[in-house]
């Protein structure tokens, strides 16, 4: 299979959904060429608008657009959409629980060269903490192609999370069946269970190969929707296999590690371990070299995984 | 504008006024200042100027109006209830947890809001966005706007400022309340956002200074704005904040408390004298 990046199928999705969904508005932040709402650009001029670069502006006119019954997708990198924008998105869209959809690019460290200024490892955390928000991380093209459907479909505030890095291609857009709010079983497993999302999803599915070299049967979930979050695929992966290790590309406090525990602490307590950068900012370099170094490694995830399972009771 | 309608519009400004102050009065708490200095503004558009329905608030084609200046919900709540969206006597169930008049505009909740304001620099912003869909759908009606001088002081207003511009937006009419007060006192100590006309203009928009307490110069102001072409117009009015209520007016201090029972009794004893002058001049 080959690699395509989460951004570059938010811009085929924007441009092919834009046939069927006459009312879809796209607004960017002068991003457009890396955000890739450029593809919409070139099909869809007139439903095209640049706020230059200027996103509180942006996504509060996105505020206003729906009002008047527009689904407006407004679109920049990750850190200055939740980052910079965050007030206007809690109070313009999510307050009055507006049909707007943030697409987020260039979430995460594999934003590479730029450095910490760039890499959003906080966006998730604070998007999630706001009412009606739906948050989605698709891990590969056919997953953001279809929540970019699902968001659409939705009516209300929805956060997507799109990376900059070419990711591998995992699912088959003609048999994949995208189910907001539902968690997704990738492999069966029984001593312990990899929540992953984004593009930690094929490190997770590496983790179990390398794992089963070992004897242990792990079970791999797929969180694309980290809010809501299925709780019923959690409460039963931790009732079947005792033990959850998470793992995201994101700081491990507030986003998918947080969200997970906060189901489990509260419905089925077992061993965790959260595999996602250490509360620490990211730095410049390749985006294989950091992902490495920060741990975001299917080779951490076993690591972590045979460390959870000697806590199991 | 004839006289009588001019007489009869401030008369409406009166009586938004002593709702507001109804308002602010009964919940102990909310902005008076600044809700008494635009209830002129608020009685031109919603009884001379504006398309609106108050039995089908969500019409799709009518006039959109956002309070940026989301604090002086007390003044527009008290308009809309005048103009018929809902009772005038909900007025003094503002901001009590079981009424639908929250401290600051909630689209959700209240008729004829169009849309949920309070952070300063959002309507403006969420403003453009509405004047935008218009001209994506072709549709005739007008958004307007109302700003606090101070609110200028907030870099998102200038962006919006910029956007409005960029896009052509002549069917989006801003209004500054310039009343030279913001909550640390002076505008101009505080942190200055002069000169506003020389502002606007820079940024591309058709600008008009007057009167925030003359109807008939604010009506003649509005349908200038209409006639503007190809790009946005912002009236600043001159305004007095605390207007109509002799303690109150030019007084920092008035921007966000409540009056007392005694003052309240004398603020609408005020408003109640101006009312009757007025009709008696009828």
């Amino acid at each position: 299979m080959g690699k395509i990046a989460t951004r570059e199928a938010y811009g085929l999705a924007l441009a092919e959904f834009g046939e069927t969904y006459k009312d879809l508005i796209v607004l960017d932040a002068d991003l457009s060429k890396s955000t890739k709402t450029d593809t919409f650009k070139k099909k869809f001029p007139e439903r095209f608008f640049n706020a230059g670069i200027a996103e509180a502006s942006m996504v509060t006119t996105a505020a206003g657009l729906a009002t008047c019954g527009k689904t407006v997708f407004a679109s920049s990198f990750a850190m200055f959409a939740a980052g910079r924008a965050f007030e206007q998105i809690r109070n313009s869209i999510g307050y009055p629980n507006l049909n707007v959809k943030i697409g987020a690019t260039h979430a995460g460290i594999s934003v590479g060269e730029d450095g910490a200024s760039h890499q959003c490892l906080e966006d998730i955390g604070i998007m999630r903490t706001i009412p009606n928000m739906v948050v989605i991380n698709p891990a590969d093209a056919t997953e953001a192609i279809l929540a970019v459907e699902a968001a659409i479909k939705h009516h209300g505030p929805v956060y997507l999370r799109f990376g900059r890095l070419a990711v591998p291609e995992l699912f088959d857009r003609a048999t994949y069946k995208f189910e907001l709010g539902k968690g997704i079983e990738l492999e069966p497993g029984t001593d312990a269970t990899i929540v992953a999302t984004g593009l930690m999803v094929p490190e997770a599915l590496e983790a179990k190969k390398i794992l089963a070299e070992s004897g242990i049967n792990a079970r791999v979930i797929n969180i694309h929707t980290i809010k809501p979050i299925d709780k019923d695929i959690l409460i039963k992966a931790a009732s079947e296999t005792g033990a959850i290790v998470t793992a995201e590309e994101h700081n491990i406090i507030g986003g998918l590690g947080s969200a997970v525990a906060e189901v489990l602490c509260e419905n089925c307590p077992v061993p965790m371990r959260r595999v996602g950068t250490q509360d620490k900012f990211g730095k410049s370099g390749k985006p294989a070299v950091l992902l490495e170094e920060y741990g975001l490694t299917a080779k951490n995830i076993a690591k972590q995984v045979e460390e959870v399972i000697k806590l199991k009771k | 504008m004839d006289k009588n309608r001019v007489r009869e519009l401030k008369i409406l400004a009166n009586k938004i006024r002593k709702n507001a102050l109804t308002a602010v009065y009964s919940a102990s708490s909310g902005h008076p200042g600044g809700s008494l200095s635009i209830a002129d503004a608020l009685s031109v558009l919603y009884f001379e100027v504006m398309n609106v329905d108050p039995s089908n608030p969500k019409k799709e084609d009518r006039d959109r109006f956002v309070l940026s200046k989301g604090h002086c919900s007390p003044a527009l709540y008290a308009t809309l209830a005048e103009r018929g969206f809902f009772p005038v006597a909900d007025c003094a169930t503002f901001r009590k947890a079981d009424s639908y008049l929250q401290g600051h505009p909630d689209m959700k909740g209240v008729p004829g809001v169009d849309m949920s304001t309070g952070s300063l620099g959002q309507g403006i912003c969420a403003a453009n966005g509405m004047a935008l869909a218009g001209k994506i759908d072709n549709k005739d009606y007008r958004v307007y706007s109302i700003l606090g001088d101070g609110e200028l002081e907030e870099g998102q207003v200038w962006e919006a400022a910029m956007f409005a511009a960029h896009y052509k937006l002549d069917n989006l009419t801003a209004f500054v309340d310039f009343n030279g007060l913001q909550i640390d006192g002076d505008i101009e100590k505080v942190m200055s956002p002069l000169p506003i006309d020389e502002k606007f203009k820079a940024f591309n928009w058709h600008v008009i200074v007057t009167d925030a307490h003359d109807p008939e110069k604010l009506y003649d102001a509005i349908c200038e704005a209409k006639a503007t072409k190809g790009k946005p117009t912002v009236i600043i009015m001159k305004s007095v904040k605390g207007k109509g209520v002799s303690f109150m007016e030019n007084q920092a201090g008035w921007h966000g408390n409540a009056p007392n029972e005694e003052q309240y009794n004398q603020a609408i004893s005020e408003l109640d004298a101006q009312i009757k002058e007025l009709e008696v001049e009828a």
